[in-house]
């Protein structure tokens, strides 16, 4: 046979046995399934993956365990086999899966996987040079490790709710990116200690907290408050000490993002504007003076604004050097031309929901493309291959088992 | 000596502010080498941003510019002089991994594109982190943090959570968008570093910082993509039961993930009354009458705390979190448990504390190595010990604004 070889991808011949569920789990074991791994999703009916079910920062619930649209955009790559952890059987099974992976990640409440025989003392056991990565709400060792929580939980605990939205008005927490954010930093965590186990050959243990993803994004507050006393505030889209730095409103409820951050940018921008003569107002002559004077700057900025679409402001202040990037939506990222020109988006066909969009992974990788291989997996599709070709058994011991109720 | 899980590897960085430099600061203090090249005189970008030590601004005092740079060398170096461009070379010739942000027509127009300097490294990965990648239309387009958050589409996701009376796309808080497109790179970065093990090559990756936020968003985006944007758009938090309330001193959030949760929450009520009502049973009753609910929660909970309500509620198996402000971080018996914070020593702004990292390696602890460089403190270390040049040299590079 012959055909284009594919190149191989950076993960490949990697094995990650996952039990994760919801998103901040998923989304880790996702991206290292673009990177190549060989991705094995441990779940079960009994007590199927929520993201199967519902969303809550969504508002969705869905009819059928493998048709919704979140689990199918949070596994792609991924293949599942069906085990019920609550029989012996089925933890056994998870074992001897365990013994052929390099990675095992979970992120159940601290103590779940202990109680469920799968502790990391276990797991080390089975495969001494196992990667375990444990992501949780707090992390699994401390006074709050028992606590609980989502996506938008993590972002009030770790300080981004505090930070975002307007001074005036309430927190605002961010949703399913707190989620996301965990997974990717998971995702980096594994890398690195795959990339020790290859070098030295030695496992580890890897506990990651959450909030404490998010918590770290604020570091230059953080240190602001460490060392000077302050406590950071929301501020909307402004800046400590730059302005402009707004969006300001374009045609048909648009908007765009404007940063002047130099004397040459402001003087580029006043010129593309054709220098109208509010733009020598003394008021805005220096740095300091303009973001005093912000509010004011900011309505007329806007006046401006208003009379162009925010892809006509956009490719206008660009082309003077300025730094002002339309404020895109929902379905317009999808017909930017950059980011169609980059393929920033793909299809995959799903057996059950057929074809849909979904973002490929956030990298360019000029020897080894990540990429969207295959859909998100229907619960316990993948049970036969992992059994029989995986772990050796016969179709008898598989047809047993099923009998038992353990792949289910 | 701590066993560092990327001892050995060797990183160059020419990047500025936040991205760049905090993808090889994850590498750094994980064991990696970094050598920060940084513009001679001025510095880092970031070494201008506030906060400052007792608010003095002084290049050796952002405390921004300290967490985004432990455990690097740091030297002065200007590659657009002939000595300069010569050192630079020899630089990338002896590293592993090359991170940089610089506009990508200025890196082709010096000849230090990947193309040129593969020649000089072939295992080279380099790791280019700009606002839109390295070709498209937006490639040459300039955008600063808030732009990025907009040109993402991820301000407007999170503004559909807004109150409704302020509707305005709204960029996330810090420099959040930055960071992730730093976490972003060093994840593709370790990538290619393990598959190089296996391959013998090096290779380009290319970060786009509107990917990298759109990444983050993948789910909401997705629905966009496949749903249309009316049907996503109308689910607000207010609509939920719990959501975001507020308390005594500040708010707390409430998410229900399930019968169990609202149950906890109900025995801390003391199973009110009113929650017995038929139309408030099941999940529906829950969404459609979330405001009555809410009401009664609110009423509950103006009396306590949100750190009281916190621990209070999660010992009742009900997921509360409390809004945290930095003041919270710092004091929180949680994060100091597991050494959130770190200390570092740095020469002119003493011990400092630092936020350390989200993750703990069993054999391979986060740490930091060094204080963060001052402006060209490793300038002998590097030209002179390692790469030959005389002391006299150096006076002279310096004298010459190479160095």
């Amino acid at each position: 046979m012959s055909g284009t070889k594919t190149p191989r991808l950076p993960l490949e011949g990697v094995r990650i046995a996952d039990f994760t569920w919801a998103w901040a789990g998923p989304y880790a074991t996702e991206l290292l399934a673009f990177l190549g791994a060989e991705v094995i999703k441990i779940e079960s009916s009994h007590r199927p993956d929520h993201a199967r079910i519902r969303s809550l920062t969504l508002g969705l619930s869905t009819k059928g365990l493998d048709k919704s649209p979140v689990f199918n955009d949070l596994n792609l790559n991924k293949m599942s086999i069906a085990l019920d952890l609550r029989k012996s059987k089925a933890v056994n099974i998870a074992k001897k899966l365990v013994a052929v992976s390099d990675v095992v990640i979970e992120n159940f409440r601290p103590g779940i996987m202990d109680k469920l025989g799968l502790g990391y003392d276990v797991i080390k056991a089975i495969k001494p040079d196992i990667v375990m990565l444990s992501s949780s709400a707090l992390g699994s060792e401390g006074p709050e490790s028992s606590y609980t929580g989502f996506a938008p939980t993590f972002s009030a605990l770790g300080g981004a709710a505090h930070l975002t939205g307007y001074p005036d008005k309430r927190p605002v927490p961010l949703m399913g990116s707190s989620d996301l954010r965990s997974a990717s930093t998971s995702a980096f965590a594994v890398l690195v200690a795959l990339y020790h186990k290859a070098c030295t050959g030695e496992g580890q243990y890897i506990d990651l907290s959450s909030t404490e993803t998010v918590a770290i994004n604020f570091s230059d507050s953080l240190m602001d408050y460490i060392m000077n006393g302050r406590v950071a505030v929301r501020k909307g889209n402004r800046d400590d000490i730059l302005a402009p730095h707004n969006v300001y409103p374009c045609k048909n409820d648009r908007w765009i993002s404007i940063v002047i951050a130099t004397e040459d940018e402001w003087r580029l921008f006043c010129e593309a504007l054709g220098n109208p003569s509010w733009t020598r107002d003394e008021r805005f002559s220096d740095a300091y003076g303009r973001w005093c004077n912000q509010e004011d700057l900011d309505r007329l900025i806007g006046e401006w604004t208003i009379n162009y679409t925010h892809y006509e402001a956009m490719e206008l202040l660009q082309k003077a050097g300025v730094a002002a990037v339309a404020a895109l939506q929902g379905v317009e990222l999808y017909s930017d031309p950059h980011l169609k020109e980059r393929n920033v988006s793909t299809h995959v066909v799903h057996p059950n929901v057929g074809r849909r969009v979904a973002l490929g992974p956030p990298w360019k990788f000029s020897a080894t493309p990540a990429r969207v291989k295959h859909c998100s997996p229907m619960l316990g599709e993948h049970t036969e291959y992992v059994l029989g070709e995986l772990l050796g058994m016969s179709r008898e011991e598989v047809a047993a088992l099923r009998e038992d109720g353990v792949l289910s | 000596m701590v066993k560092a899980a990327l001892s050995g590897l060797k990183v160059l960085e020419y990047a500025q502010f936040v991205s760049g430099p905090y993808c090889s600061k994850l590498l750094a203090d994980l064991g990696a080498e970094v050598i920060k090249i940084e513009p001679p005189l001025v510095g880092d970008s970031a070494r201008r941003r506030e906060p400052f030590l007792d608010d003095i601004p002084h290049p050796e005092r952002s405390g921004f510019f300290l967490f985004l740079n432990t455990s690097k060398l740091g030297i002065t170096l200007d590659p657009d002089t002939v000595t300069g461009r010569d050192i630079f070379l020899k630089l990338v010739a002896d590293c592993d991994v090359f991170i940089e942000d610089n506009p990508p027509l200025s890196m082709k127009d010096r000849g230090f594109d990947y193309e040129n300097l593969s020649k000089i490294n072939p295992r080279l990965i380099m790791t280019s982190i700009t606002p839109f990648g390295q070709y498209g239309p937006y490639r040459d387009y300039k955008a600063y943090h808030l732009n990025s958050y907009h040109g993402s589409g991820v301000a407007r996701v999170l503004s559909s959570i807004l109150p409704k009376e302020t509707p305005i796309p709204t960029k996330g808080p810090s420099f959040l968008g930055d960071m992730d497109a730093g976490l972003s790179a060093a994840t593709a970065t370790m990538a290619a570093l393990y598959g190089r093990l296996f391959s013998d090559e090096g290779q380009h990756i290319d970060i786009s910082k509107q990917e990298a936020l759109m990444a983050l968003e993948r789910v909401e985006i997705g629905m966009y993509g496949n749903e249309g944007e009316t049907k996503f758009s109308t689910v607000f938090m207010q609509q939920m039961v719990g959501g975001l309330q507020r308390c005594k001193d500040g708010y707390v959030l409430i998410t229900l993930g399930g019968d169990h949760h609202w149950k906890g929450l109900l025995r801390l009520l003391g199973d009110p009354e009113w929650a017995r009502e038929e139309k408030y049973q099941g999940e529906m009753g829950k969404y459609k009458y979330a405001q009555d609910i809410n009401e009664h929660i609110a009423e509950w909970m103006k009396d306590y705390t949100k750190e009281e309500l916190y621990h209070r509620c999660q010992s009742s198996n009900c997921p509360i979190g409390m809004v945290t402000t930095v003041a919270d971080l710092v004091a929180s018996r949680q994060l100091e448990s597991r050494g959130f914070f770190g200390e570092v020593e740095h020469p002119v702004m003493g011990n400092v504390s630092c936020p350390t990292s989200p993750y703990r390696f069993s054999e391979t602890p986060h740490c930091f190595h060094h204080p963060a460089p001052m402006l060209g403190e490793h300038n002998e270390e590097i030209f002179i010990d390692r790469l030959g040049y005389g002391k006299e040299d150096l006076m002279r590079m310096r004298g010459a604004g190479v160095i």
